[in-house]
């Protein structure tokens, strides 16, 4: 079959690669090779992100007026929860440590799998477990509780099916805690010759950091869902006020869960964008032993700051201050990353490639997140914004302008390592600037929208803030064509596009020392690390010091 | 643009706009700099390229990271300083009781008049809301008075304003409420206090709140333990709210609305020391309402107060 001219499977006689070992449905539902494992879990959340992006569209149509005339109630309180669960336990957590860092991580140490290659099949097979509980509640109706479970609503009044969700929920969690075992695991155990800590990429890094906060904060997750059903099935009074249970307690236990599940998400797309820009910038990362640290603080800090969704909760003043001032420490790595990331293009050598515009649009919406965040920490202005738009606004730069963006990068960074094959640069580079504008224009409204008063969670709302919706519903069609348009041109690519060299953006690390596609076993012979990372310089090959003239590649 | 209709409006938007300008000014040097390094650097451009000026390394980072942290702990500082006197509520102040159902407000003025879905106060008056639901968490939202209290079931939560201009401003419920969470809003319309009081006395008067609530304690038959005359061992109420309750456990609580909530609902949960736990729940026997109305009548059981009436 080897031979077999069209598509993926072709390759030059004679060589073979991880897609052309095995071709049955078997031998990749059965393998444990962790670069199957990505693509069985790419082509998942592809599925999960389309599903959640029908509900977005539902959404933003409703919102079009400010009358309910799309959707009931009932309906647009079920797309706005299906929209949130599916997106953030189906597409993002897993976005791009289940894909790329699945992929990439064993490469990039020098490894020829992860540690526990059956327990990453088995965390792929959890995660269709949980999709198929989450998509049974909603094929059966649906479940409107918001993806925050709030209680009493979910525990005591709704009539949906919150415990199918729930316990979706519930396995999914496992999926990730058995991915974040595997990576702290290789990292630690199956670094090759060379390979020390200091020399680690920083994708590598932000692997490990996520992988420390999924395997502390999910297990929290698994509690309050479990705490929810056991409310639900047996009316064990946890919640219940009437019972003596204490309705607050869940958000606590919520958020200390989903708090640092907004790092799971931002820090793997940190250490995507230090890869590409560093590259593509043909310089080392500014500050690399900085950027180490600043991810392990956002881990550590991340698991302090959660008491600031409650700020109007009812929760002591004291613990408000305390949390105000932690959610402001927690801003200084953050900023020290996005500085890092400037210095990095300072003095480089600039190639505008797609992966490079959608770093830089990640750099920018992140940047202007995460100012906004500082918004939501400052008490008082969080009283008057939180659970309005300003919010939603909020959270969306963070994890769709700063995770999705850089997940895209990634995907088109690392697009050759995985299929061996190129993508059409121009319509990647359209869909970049598509998307970065279709976001802003889509997301920027919402915040202003916030700053009137507008509430989330809202079907219906007075007639002054239309104008807004209006202009966020628009920019959302934009934002759905920028979305689109990449499944065209890599599915093009996947089955017309041009050979891919080993390595076509002449970067650094070792996934690129390998084939494109790479073997079965990652590399031929065990590789050895002799330089430090990003060895961009070539003045650090020649001890000669500085050499004014510019060396620039054809690209 | 969004009015400022309370006292405590410009406060919150000194802040909110300040932090706009600041996260201009950061967007501009970022944006700035990206920009101009783009062009300035892109490739086949004849920039030089040579390695990092000795400056450049552990000085600028750490100069940054202190910068930053310095200007996040000013924000903080900043801000926290101007919640402060929010966070005390004023001594004299209009109190007003707010219950929360799926999927509306119900308010009571201290008069005894009711509202559903609006609530009418006089302007320049500190306005203090006593709240609670009947069912899931809510939560009371004045974008024109920056404020905004989630109403939690099984607790009293409070907060206050001062309006200081006339007019109609949005209430919103925004804490997801389930199906009708969009419609349970509301109208506060703030008037002139003689307008106010022109209002009240043309609206519809039910016994004052602490009247109402001294029948039921007769009608659900607290008095027969709790009253001057009953002979069954139950602590007094006279003089009880705002003092300090010694329970059987030895521990102390101060009676406030909250304990004196729990103690009619869940009367075992804190039993006063040298009583017997003999008194039944009457969760599910007292409304909600009733419950507000037993605790104003409660309240008003002091010296003072009960001999001003």
């Amino acid at each position: 079959m080897r031979s077999d001219d069209t598509g993926l499977l072709a390759r030059e006689p004679g060589e073979t690669s991880y897609l052309t070992e095995g071709t049955t449905l078997r031998s990749w539902l059965l393998s444990t090779d962790h670069k199957r494992i990505a693509i069985l879990y790419a082509i998942s959340i592809t599925g999960f992100f389309f599903i959640g992006g029908a509900a977005a569209t539902m959404i933003r149509l409703e919102l079009f007026t400010p009358q309910g005339d799309f959707t009931t109630a009932d309906e647009y309180n079920r797309l706005f929860t299906l929209h949130g669960v599916i997106m953030v336990w189906f597409f993002l957590v897993p976005s791009i440590p289940a894909t790329l860092g699945n992929f990439l991580l064993p490469l990039m140490v020098g490894a020829k799998d992860v540690a526990f290659p059956r327990l990453n099949l088995m965390s792929w097979y959890l995660y269709i477990i949980a999709g198929i509980f989450t998509l049974t509640a909603l094929l059966l109706g649906g479940v409107d509780t918001g993806w925050t479970f709030y209680t009493p609503l979910s525990t005591l009044y709704s009539n949906s099916y919150v415990l199918l969700a729930a316990f979706g929920i519930f396995v999914v969690g496992f999926s990730s805690i058995a991915t974040g075992i595997n990576f702290i695991a290789t990292v630690h155990l199956l670094r090759t010759k060379g390979m020390t800590w200091m020399r680690l990429p920083l994708f590598a890094w932000a692997m490990y950091a996520t992988s420390l906060v999924m395997v502390l904060a999910t297990p929290v997750l698994a509690m309050a869902m479990l705490l929810i059903c056991a409310e639900r099935l047996f009316g064990l009074p946890i919640f219940d006020p009437r019972a003596g249970g204490d309705p607050v307690l869940f958000q606590h236990i919520f958020w200390f869960y989903s708090h640092p599940a907004v790092y799971i998400m931002i820090l793997p797309a940190m250490g995507v964008v230090s890869e590409i820009i560093a590259c593509e910038a043909r310089r080392r990362v500014f500050g690399y032993q900085f950027m180490v640290y600043a991810m392990l603080v956002i881990a550590v800090i991340g698991f302090l700051v959660w008491g600031h969704h409650m700020f109007v909760a009812g929760q002591s003043p004291f613990a408000s201050m305390i949390f105000s001032f932690l959610s402001f420490v927690i801003a200084v790595p953050s900023a020290i990353k996005v500085f890092n990331w400037t210095g990095t293009l300072y003095r480089g050598s600039i190639r505008f490639s797609a992966p490079m515009l959608y770093a830089l649009g990640f750099v920018g919406l992140f940047t202007l997140g995460g100012l906004t965040g500082l918004f939501l920490a400052s008490i008082p202005v969080d009283v008057h914004l939180s659970d309005t738009y300003f919010v939603v606004a909020h959270f969306h730069y963070i994890m769709v302008g700063g995770a999705v963006s850089a997940f895209f990068g990634g995907l088109h960074f690392w697009w050759p390592k995985i299929t061996g094959r190129m993508y059409s640069e121009s319509f990647a580079r359209f869909a970049a600037i598509t998307l970065f504008f279709g976001f802003n224009f889509t997301f920027f409204p919402q915040f202003i929208l916030g700053y009137l008063g507008m509430p989330r969670r809202y079907h219906e709302y007075p007639p002054e803030f239309q104008v807004w919706n209006v202009m966020s519903s628009t920019g959302a069609v934009v934002l759905a064509i920028g979305y689109l348009m990449p499944l065209g041109y890599f599915a093009y690519s996947l089955l017309n596009g041009k050979r891919a060299s080993d390595n076509p953006w002449e970067a650094t690390g070792l996934e690129w020392t390998t084939n494109s596609p790479p073997p079965k076993h990652n590399f031929l012979e065990p590789p050895v690390v002799l330089t430090e990372p990003y060895a961009y310089h070539d003045w650090d090959e020649a001890p000669g010091g500085a050499d004014e003239t510019t060396q620039d590649e054809p690209a | 643009m969004l009015p400022e209709a309370s006292t405590l409006a410009p406060a919150v938007d000194r802040i909110f706009w300040g932090l706009v300008g600041l996260s201009v000014v950061i967007m501009g040097v970022v944006g700035g700099l990206v920009l101009t390094f783009a062009i300035k650097y892109r490739r086949g451009t004849k920039a030089y390229r040579g390695p990092l000026p000795d400056i450049m390394s552990r000085e600028v980072e750490i100069g940054w990271t202190v910068a930053t942290l310095f200007v996040a702990l000013f924000i903080f500082w900043w801000a926290a300083a101007a919640q402060l006197p929010h966070f005390l509520l004023p001594k004299k102040a209009l109190e007003i009781h707010v219950v929360a159902k799926q999927w509306m407000w119900k308010v009571q003025h201290p008069e005894g008049v009711r509202e559903i879905d609006a609530l009418h106060v006089p302007v320049g008056v500190p306005v203090k809301l006593e709240m609670t639901s009947q069912d899931v968490i809510h939560s009371f939202g004045v974008p024109a008075f920056r404020i905004k209290q989630d109403v939690l079931p099984g607790r009293y939560t409070s907060t206050w304003f001062e309006a200081k201009e006339v007019g109609d401003y949005h209430l919103f419920c925004t804490e997801y409420c389930g199906t009708d969470h969009a419609r349970m809003t509301g109208t506060i319309t703030v008037m002139e206090p003689e307008a106010y009081a022109r209002w009240l006395a043309e609206q519809p008067h039910g016994e004052d709140l602490a009247g109402e609530g001294a029948q039921l304690f007769t009608a659900l038959g607290c008095s027969a333990c709790h009253g001057a005359q009953a002979r069954v061992p139950a602590p007094s109420l006279a003089n009880l709210y705002g003092s300090q309750v010694v329970l059987a456990d030895g521990s102390r609580v101060t009676a406030d609305e909250d304990y004196l909530r729990e103690s009619i609902e869940r009367p075992e949960a804190k039993v006063t020391a040298g009583y017997p736990s003999t008194m039944p729940s009457y969760q599910g026997i007292a409304s909600e309402e009733q419950v507000v109305a037993l605790v104003a009548y409660i309240k008003s059981q002091d010296g003072k107060r009960s001999q001003a009436r």
